[in-house]
């Protein structure tokens, strides 16, 4: 039986079950090792070498060197460890949110205090904004 | 004989500290988020705890994908604030309360609740911001506080019922220990937010309102709505609101509203804030 996913129709949003995580495992665990200020040296120093120390596919590599979050997030990264690379950036979170959802930061931020994104229309892929 | 008098709900996110850290706390942006928490510092000193026994989640920092436990008490004389990436917060180290820590964990083990015992543990922001929002900048924390972390990052996190019937374990436990001691139950984390993926930004306040009512007053029907269900409406990060749950558990049936926050945004995220009483 495969496992029951009824979380798989929420539009723009993967959650990161047992599928993401196995994965996801070696890019998630690059990420952990950026909490150590000297990793985080030796990355900003050759970004590549680094990634190379790592048995990441090169899809995850890639997604790193090019700071696509949506697109670490499909090959198994998760939000609280890819924290980890917009930190070691001097990035903040709400810097990396809004480059997912393809809005400027500021866009992002003033949709913020306008009261943020609204779940109707945005609950179930398919439905009417 | 201690026992739990108090439970406190907060958001804990880690903008707010960084704001508190960087004294930004009276900008424009900023100021409505602390307003919100004048009358509970003000409670807090005049209903000072020995210990917060406080709920809260890891977020990939003490633990990896290495390790994953859905429950885990810190039973250590002390926990260092963690460098999350960019150094430590300037805060203090938080001081356990090894003794009662260890007798809840034997106490909820013997009832079914199988914990993962800590004895060594740094605390990141799910844990100290909420201290900040409570006691303000101090240079020591002025209780004791039991780490008590949760997965709510890999799913799936344990169910809001199980969180619930866990809180009723932790009070029994704590109820059973010698010492008179007075204890606060704190749940941490939420409300509506999603850090992740092209629908980032997403705030549900009807959802978050109607989630403090039916926290207050009818907990064992909140109990029983579906990871997907936080996940739809609050967003994928608002299934941290599962520990909110937690705390309820500890408390009494009927309780008193003491005070009720809710502000949107602070960066990505709704503050949602509470402080409950047992009613006498």
């Amino acid at each position: 039986m495969p496992l029951d996913k009824p979380y798989a129709d929420i539009p723009g949003t993967t959650i990161f079950d047992a599928e993401q995580s196995r994965k996801g495992y070696h890019l998630n665990m690059f990420c952990m090792s950026l909490m150590k200020a000297p990793n985080r040296e030796r990355f900003k120093a050759d970004e590549r070498a680094y990634l190379d120390e790592w048995p990441m596919t090169e899809a995850q590599k890639q997604a790193v060197l090019a700071r696509d979050y949506n697109a670490m997030i499909a090959v198994g990264g998760n939000i609280y460890f890819l924290a980890k690379i917009f930190s070691t950036d001097g990035k903040s979170f709400q810097h990396a949110a809004a480059s997912m959802t393809g809005m400027s930061q500021e866009d992002y931020a003033r949709m913020m205090i306008d009261g943020g994104r609204s779940p109707e229309g945005n609950r179930r892929r398919g439905e009417p904004k | 004989m201690a026992h739990i008098s108090a439970g406190v709900t907060t958001s804990h996110i880690p903008a707010v500290g960084a704001a508190m850290d960087l004294g930004k706390t009276q900008e424009p942006y900023w100021a409505p988020v602390f307003k919100g928490y004048e009358v509970s510092r003000q409670w807090i000193a005049a209903n000072p705890p020995d210990v917060v026994f406080l709920v809260y989640n890891d977020h990939a920092t003490a633990f990896s994908l290495d390790l994953i436990p859905t429950f885990a008490i810190g039973c250590a004389d002390s926990f260092a604030p963690a460098d999350e990436g960019w150094g430590p917060r300037p805060v203090p180290v938080v001081q356990g309360h090894p003794d009662l820590a260890w007798h809840i964990a034997q106490s909820v083990i013997q009832s079914d609740f199988d914990l993962t015992i800590v004895n060594r543990m740094d605390v990141d922001h799910g844990l100290t911001v909420p201290l900040s929002l409570l006691f303000g900048q101090t240079p020591a924390w002025p209780c004791r506080v039991i780490p008590f972390a949760v997965n709510v990052v890999q799913f799936p996190p344990p169910s809001g019922n199980r969180c619930f019937q866990l809180g009723k374990a932790i009070r029994r436990a704590v109820e059973s220990f010698d010492e008179n001691l007075n204890v606060q139950i704190w749940g941490t984390g939420g409300m509506s937010h999603q850090l992740q993926g092209p629908r980032a930004g997403l705030i549900n306040k009807a959802f978050d309102q109607r989630f403090m009512d039916l926290l207050i007053d009818q907990p064992e029907v909140l109990a029983q709505m579906p990871h997907h269900e936080y996940m739809r409406e609050a967003g994928s990060e608002g299934i941290e609101l599962v520990m909110w749950l937690l705390m309820r558990g500890a408390l009494d049936a009927k309780v008193n509203t003491v005070h009720r926050f809710y502000h949107v945004p602070a960066s990505n995220t709704a503050v949602g804030h509470l402080v409950l009483e047992n009613a006498v």
